[in-house]
């Protein structure tokens, strides 16, 4: 069974901002998927829509095989939902926070009880569990949040941004969070801005950008479809970045060239075999190379065919 | 049922936040008791004006006696009006969000903020009567008479609450809350006869605190501690009752608005 199925799901703000345009995809049961992109590319639009939280301009969408417009309850019932901005009274104890939590899911009595002690031990919160969430680091609140998701034992769980704005060490430890829960059988909805993040955590995702999905697939068959090495080239000129991109278009190796900036990419099948002959030709072509790499395609190239701009990360508009 | 426990949870949470705020809990002790010293001390002698209060039954009502029912009405005001700050809080930190994707009941979101004003303002007017028998005053309405200055007080606490709720909604923004309940607040409490006898109003602020639901909390609370149940008092009572339900209404579709807007 499919725990989530998007269909040509849309989403205009009032004052006509399109954060939604046409998104569609398929989560199966118990399996990591991330919509990986930009800030401002419409992914927790995209979850606030499935969370029952915003209402879909059009489209469709099922969570847990209820429809999110018109079964809004069900669906509660039956998924746990961490935001990008933390959900946690701070002015409370974990303890207090994750027991209301409960009780808002109509938890009772020993059973509650139980299940308290049991998500803060298992996410190293018991020693904290009496102090004021205000006094919990980034790292612990994040994991508080995600205590308060799994409560009432979802079926599928949405994780928006879980690691934006920690420090290394918690990002680690909240991926390690992240992998026992997937191993547990719970479906899980990441979205993130991290490309190594997709790459470690995703079984499939899809790349979101300008409120549409531009790519979908397990990270290795997206590498797969760029054929062979990158060759990335930077010019000392960047006012003749055109012409550069018809040089290297020229030449027989290059499949496609990606401009940005005063960087040019160009996807070649043999890398080792094709520098030489690039090089020679933009000398040729009296254009001043500054620096020549060479890579196998990440997620990052990915990324930068489905959209024609390369990543950046969050706090940097993607122009491309 | 669920609307009731849920509503009981909220409140419960509510409640004890407040309670944390050690410093917030002395300011509203403190300053209900301050408001009675000081407008005890103030006002002391419009009760020698001629025609204040002429149908008390009591000829020489004592200032304090006069106005420990409408300062309990006043820190009820007061307190409620502000009641739509915590949930913009809320909105902020994302707190209600999280209640949102639970099945919680939609309107407890609302009636346990309410509820949490109402429990507060009686708290206070409690306080308030004790101080105010302290200093002399009497409460000529026995227990029906003080539950009576509870009641006017949580009614009209309720009402400016989910009024304060609703702005709170709908404009999303404190300054905005704070800039209305001030325009609200004083005007209303000044065209009532909280601190000034009816008798001693100019005809024209007689006239429209007919229509200010802060002069029926008052009116209501006031006779009851006085122990004179007039059929005035019930009306107010009952308008009160209903002005609560209708801001009650108007927070709750402020509410559904807010999420449909999302």
């Amino acid at each position: 069974m499919d725990a989530i199925e998007v269909e040509g799901l849309r989403k205009t703000y009032a004052g006509g901002v399109e954060a939604v345009r046409g998104v569609s995809f398929t989560v199966h049961s118990g399996e990591v998927f991330a919509l990986l992109g930009p800030n401002g590319a419409g992914k927790s639009t995209t979850v606030r829509i499935l969370t029952t939280l915003s209402a879909p301009t059009a489209g469709q969408a099922r969570v847990a095989g209820f429809d999110v417009a018109s079964q809004p309850r069900e669906v509660r019932r039956r998924i746990g939902y961490v935001a990008q901005v933390s959900g946690v009274d701070v002015t409370a104890t974990g303890r207090e926070n994750l027991t209301l939590q409960g009780q808002l899911f109509r938890l009772a009595g020993a059973a509650l009880r139980g299940r308290v002690e049991e998500l803060l031990d298992l996410f190293q919160l018991a020693a904290a569990a009496d102090r004021p969430a205000a006094t919990y680091s980034g790292g612990m609140r994040r994991r508080l949040d995600v205590t308060m998701g799994l409560i009432h034992r979802p079926e599928v769980l949405f994780l928006d941004e879980p690691t934006t704005g920690l420090d290394p060490e918690s990002r680690a430890v909240m991926w390690k969070e992240v992998r026992r829960l997937a191993e547990g059988g719970l479906t899980l909805l990441l979205t993130t801005h991290y490309l190594e993040e997709a790459d470690q955590l995703a079984q499939r995702l899809a790349i979101v950008d300008g409120g549409r999905i531009v790519a979908v697939g397990t990270p290795d068959e997206l590498k797969g479809r760029l054929r062979g090495d990158v060759v990335s080239v930077e010019l000392a000129n960047r006012g003749r970045t055109a012409e550069a991109e018809a040089v290297l278009r020229a030449q027989e190796e290059v499949a496609s060239v990606m401009v940005d900036g005063n960087r040019l990419y160009a996807q070649v099948s043999h890398g080792a075999r094709a520098v030489p002959a690039l090089l020679a030709a933009l000398e040729k072509a009296g254009l001043d190379v500054t620096q020549v790499s060479l890579a196998r395609p990440s997620l990052e190239d990915v990324y930068l065919t489905a959209t024609g701009h390369a990543y950046r990360e969050q706090g940097e508009p993607a122009v491309g | 049922m669920e609307f009731l426990r849920d509503t009981w949870h909220l409140f419960v949470r509510l409640m004890r936040a407040t309670m944390r705020m050690p410093v917030f809990v002395i300011i509203s002790i403190v300053q209900p008791i301050l408001w009675v010293l000081l407008f005890g001390q103030l006002f002391k002698s419009v009760t020698t004006i001629p025609g204040f209060e002429s149908h008390a039954h009591a000829p020489s009502i004592s200032y304090v006696q006069f106005l420990a029912p409408g300062i309990s009405i006043m820190t009820a005001l007061f307190g409620a009006a502000y009641s739509g700050m915590g949930l913009l809080g809320d909105i902020d930190r994302g707190v209600l969000d999280r209640f949102l994707t639970t099945p919680v009941s939609r309107g407890a979101l609302i009636a346990g903020r309410i509820l949490h004003a109402a429990v507060q303002v009686i708290v206070q007017a409690a306080l308030i009567l004790v101080v105010a028998c302290l200093l002399g005053a009497r409460p000529l309405g026995g227990v029906p008479g003080i539950l009576t200055v509870f009641l006017a007080a949580a009614l009209l606490g309720a009402a400016f609450a989910s009024f304060s709720n609703a702005l709170a909604l709908l404009a999303r923004r404190q300054e905005l809350v704070i800039a209305v309940m001030n325009f609200v607040v004083l005007p209303t409490t000044f065209l009532s006869s909280m601190i000034m006898s009816r008798d001693l109003m100019p005809q024209w602020i007689r006239g429209v605190s007919r229509f200010n639901p802060v002069n029926w909390a008052v009116t209501a609370a006031r006779a009851g501690f006085q122990g004179e149940a007039t059929s005035e008092a019930a009306i107010y009572l009952g308008l009160l009752a209903a002005f609560a339900l209708i801001c009650g209404a108007l927070a709750t579709l402020s509410f559904r608005r807010y999420r449909k807007a999302m």
